[in-house]
C-alpha cells in the first residue's frame, strides 16, 4: 500500500482539455484529437489560458476546436488570418490570438489571409494540422498533397505538370520579413509529439514577446481518406510524408529585420 | 458633443461611426467611397482607435466579423465589385448573429462597370446577397446629414438585433458637400454583450465564449437546423414590426405618388414641388428602410386606386417591391436609367424629365 501512496503523477490531463465523452465526432485514428492536447499542455505551461483566443476555418479542424475549453471564434472558410488580425488589434494587444486551420482552409482558400498575415508581420500564431488532403469532404486534392499521392481528384496521382507542385508554407515564409518564427512538426512518434508541442510553445512565445508572426505546420494522418488504417498512416508519414515535408524549425529570430 | 462640418456624404460616414463610438474600420479602396477609407486613416489612429487597410474586400468582412465578435463596434465601407466579394461572410455574419454596418455607395454594373452613380444593388442588398437566404437591415439615406445620423442608427440597430445592417447610398450622395451637425444621438439601452469573446480572464462568470457560423450544424446553441431558423425568422419577424421607415410627402391627396430612395429621392422631391406648381396632385414616399420595405403605406395608397411612379436610377429593383405592395391594384410606371440625361457614365435622372413622365402619365 504504502508503494501505491508514494506514487507521484508525473503527467496529468491537461485541464483545458475536454473530458470523455465529448459527443465531438473525429475519425479513428485522427489526430486531431493529439494536436489539440499539445495545444492545450503548451497554452497551460505558458499560463496564458485567461488571454488565449483561437480562431478556426472550416473542415475537421474546427470540430476538433471544441476539445480545447479556451475562447474561439469560427466564421467563414479560409479566412482565420483576417479574423484573428482584427480580434488581436481590437484588444490592443493584449489577447493571444492563434489559428487552428487544415491545409486546404490555410494554404488553399485562405492563401490570402494566411500569407498576407504572415508578410506584414502580424502579432498572431497560425497553426495548421497538414493530413495531405480534404479530410472533410471525402478526401480530395489540397495544396499539401505529396507528388503522386492518389486523390478523389487526383485519381491517377498529383502530377506538378497538371497539378502543380505542393505548397512548403513553413519554408515560403521563413523568407519574409515579418515572420519570427516558422516551424513543421509531426505526431506519428512519442518524441516527434513533444517536439511538436514545443514548436507551437516557441510559436505561441514569440506572440507573447511582440516579436512577429509564428506559423506552426503539424503533420498528421487522414486514415479513413488514405485508405489506410491508423498503424499503416504512421507508416506513411515516416515513409512517405516526412521525407516530402522535412521536420524541423525554419526561422527563428528574436527581432525581425 | 456637436459640432457644425462642411463635409461630403463619404466623409460624414466616419462622423457617424465616430459619434457612435465605432471603435474600428477596416477597408480596401474602392471608387466612388475612397473618402471615407481616407477619412478613417486620417481620423481614427490619433483617437487612438483602430484603422486598418486591408488586401482585399473579402479581408475587410472577415476583419470586422473577427473584430465583431469582440463585441466592439466595427464597420467597413465598400462600393460594388468590393460588395459583391463581402457576400460570402455577410451571410456568416448573420449565422454567428454578429453586429456590424457596412456602407455600400452604390455605382454601376454589373462586373466593373461605372465608378459613378447608380443604384444597382439594391436586390444584393435586401435579397441576401450572400449564400442561404437571410436578411439584413437596409438603411437609405438621401443627404450628408442623414449620412451622418443612419450610421449612427445602424450601429444601434445592429447591437438591438445582433445583425449586420447595411447603409445604402451613391456615389451621389457620397460625394455631395453639405453644411451638418454631428452630434451623438440617444437610440435608447441596448441588452450587454456578454455573448462576446474577451480572453476567459476578462469573463466575469468565468465561462468560455464561442463565435460560431456554423449554426444549424453545431448543435450547442441551437439543437438542429430548424430551431435556427425558427430564431432567424421570429428576428426577421420582430425587424418587420418595427423597424419600417420612411418619409411621406403630400401623398394624402395625391393622384400619383413617386416612390424613390437616395439620390433619386432629392430629385422628386424638386420634381414634386414643380408639378404641385402646374397643379398636378403629386406625392413621394421615400424610403429610410429599403428592408424592411414599407410594403403597408404603397398598399393603402394602391387600394385607394392611386397611381405610382417608381423613379430609381436602374433597370429596375425596388420597383418589384412597390409592385409587391400595390398587388395588383394600381398602376406602376418606372422611370429608370434610360431616364438619364446622357448616356455616359456621369448621366442623372433630373427633375424635368421626372415631371415630363408625371404629366405624361396623368394627361393620358
Amino acid at each position: 500500500m504504502s508503494e501505491i501512496a508514494e506514487r507521484k503523477l508525473v503527467r496529468g490531463y491537461p485541464k483545458l482539455l475536454l473530458r470523455f465523452p465529448t459527443g465531438i465526432i473525429l475519425c479513428p485514428g485522427c489526430q486531431h484529437g493529439v494536436a489539440i492536447r499539445l495545444l492545450c499542455e503548451a497554452i497551460e505551461e505558458l499560463g496564458i489560458q485567461g488571454r488565449a483566443v483561437g480562431v478556426s476555418g472550416i473542415g475537421c479542424h474546427a470540430i476538433a476546436t471544441t476539445l480545447a475549453q479556451v475562447e474561439w471564434v469560427g466564421g467563414a472558410h479560409g479566412r482565420a488570418g483576417d479574423m484573428a488580425t482584427a480580434i488581436k488589434r481590437v484588444s490592443r494587444g493584449k489577447l493571444i490570438v492563434f489559428t487552428w486551420q487544415g491545409d486546404g482552409d490555410a494554404l488553399a482558400i485562405g492563401t490570402e489571409s494566411t500569407i498576407q498575415s504572415a508578410a506584414r508581420g502580424e502579432r498572431i500564431t497560425v497553426i495548421m494540422i497538414n493530413n495531405g488532403n480534404f479530410g472533410t469532404t471525402g478526401g480530395q486534392m489540397a495544396p499539401t498533397t505529396l507528388l503522386g499521392q492518389k486523390t478523389t481528384t487526383t485519381p491517377r496521382g498529383r502530377e506538378a505538370k497538371t497539378e502543380g507542385y505542393p505548397f512548403y508554407a513553413p519554408e515560403y515564409m521563413a523568407v519574409m520579413k515579418g515572420v519570427a518564427y516558422t516551424a513543421r512538426g509531426a505526431l506519428n512518434t512519442p518524441a516527434n509529439c513533444l517536439r511538436a508541442k514545443e514548436y507551437i510553445k516557441r510559436a505561441l512565445k514569440k506572440q507573447i514577446d511582440d516579436v512577429g508572426f509564428s506559423y506552426v505546420e503539424i503533420l498528421s494522418a487522414c486514415p479513413p481518406d488514405w485508405h489506410l488504417t491508423p498503424l499503416e498512416c504512421q507508416e506513411r508519414i515516416a515513409k512517405e510524408v516526412i521525407p516530402a515535408f522535412p521536420l524541423g524549425e525554419f526561422k527563428n529570430v528574436d527581432q525581425l529585420e | 458633443m456637436s459640432e457644425k462640418l462642411f463635409v461630403i456624404g463619404n466623409e460624414a460616414v466616419g462622423w457617424g461611426a465616430l459619434m457612435a463610438d465605432c471603435d474600428a474600420f477596416f477597408g480596401y479602396p474602392i471608387t466612388p467611397q475612397n473618402e471615407t477609407i481616407e477619412w478613417f486613416a486620417r481620423e481614427y489612429p490619433k483617437r487612438g482607435k483602430v484603422f486598418f487597410q486591408t488586401t482585399s474586400e473579402t479581408s475587410s468582412i472577415n476583419m470586422v466579423y473577427g473584430a465583431a465578435a469582440c463585441g466592439v463596434r466595427v464597420m467597413t465601407s465598400t462600393s460594388g465589385p468590393g460588395w459583391g466579394l463581402m457576400q460570402e461572410t455577410m451571410s456568416h455574419l448573420v449565422n454567428a448573429q454578429l453586429p456590424a454596418v457596412i456602407v455600400l455607395v452604390q455605382r454601376g454594373g454589373p462586373g466593373q462597370g461605372t465608378t459613378r452613380q447608380a443604384q444597382t444593388d439594391y436586390f444584393s442588398a435586401t435579397r441576401g446577397g450572400g449564400q442561404g437566404g437571410y436578411k439584413t437591415i437596409v438603411l437609405c439615406p438621401a443627404s450628408v446629414q442623414e449620412t451622418h445620423d443612419l450610421v449612427q442608427l445602424a450601429f444601434f440597430l445592429a447591437d438591438k438585433y445582433r445583425n449586420p445592417v447595411i447603409i445604402l447610398t451613391d456615389a451621389v450622395i457620397g460625394l455631395t458637400t453639405e453644411a451638418i451637425e454631428a452630434k451623438e444621438i440617444d437610440f435608447g439601452p441596448l441588452p450587454p454583450k456578454d455573448w462576446a469573446v474577451r480572453g476567459l480572464e476578462n469573463q466575469p462568470d468565468g465561462r468560455a465564449r464561442f463565435i460560431t457560423s456554423s449554426h444549424g450544424l453545431d448543435p450547442r446553441i441551437y439543437p438542429n437546423y430548424l430551431a435556427l431558423l425558427t430564431h432567424l425568422k421570429e428576428k426577421y419577424h420582430r425587424i418587420e414590426e418595427a423597424e419600417v421607415r420612411y418619409e411621406t410627402h403630400q401623398v394624402e391627396d395625391a393622384e400619383l405618388t413617386l416612390v424613390a430612395y437616395g439620390y433619386p429621392a432629392g430629385v422628386c422631391r424638386q420634381a414634386l414641388e414643380m408639378a404641385r406648381d402646374e397643379g398636378l396632385r403629386v406625392g413621394l414616399v421615400r424610403l429610410i428602410t429599403a428592408w424592411p420595405f414599407p410594403y403597408q403605406v404603397i398598399r393603402e395608397k394602391a387600394q385607394k386606386g392611386g397611381k405610382f411612379l417608381v423613379v430609381e436610377d436602374s433597370l429596375g429593383q425596388m420597383v418589384e417591391d412597390v409592385k409587391l405592395a400595390a398587388e395588383g391594384r394600381s398602376e406602376i410606371h418606372f422611370l429608370g436609367v434610360f431616364a438619364r440625361h446622357s448616356p455616359a457614365e456621369m448621366g442623372l435622372i433630373f427633375p424635368e424629365r421626372v415631371v415630363e413622365e408625371i404629366r405624361r402619365i396623368l394627361h393620358e
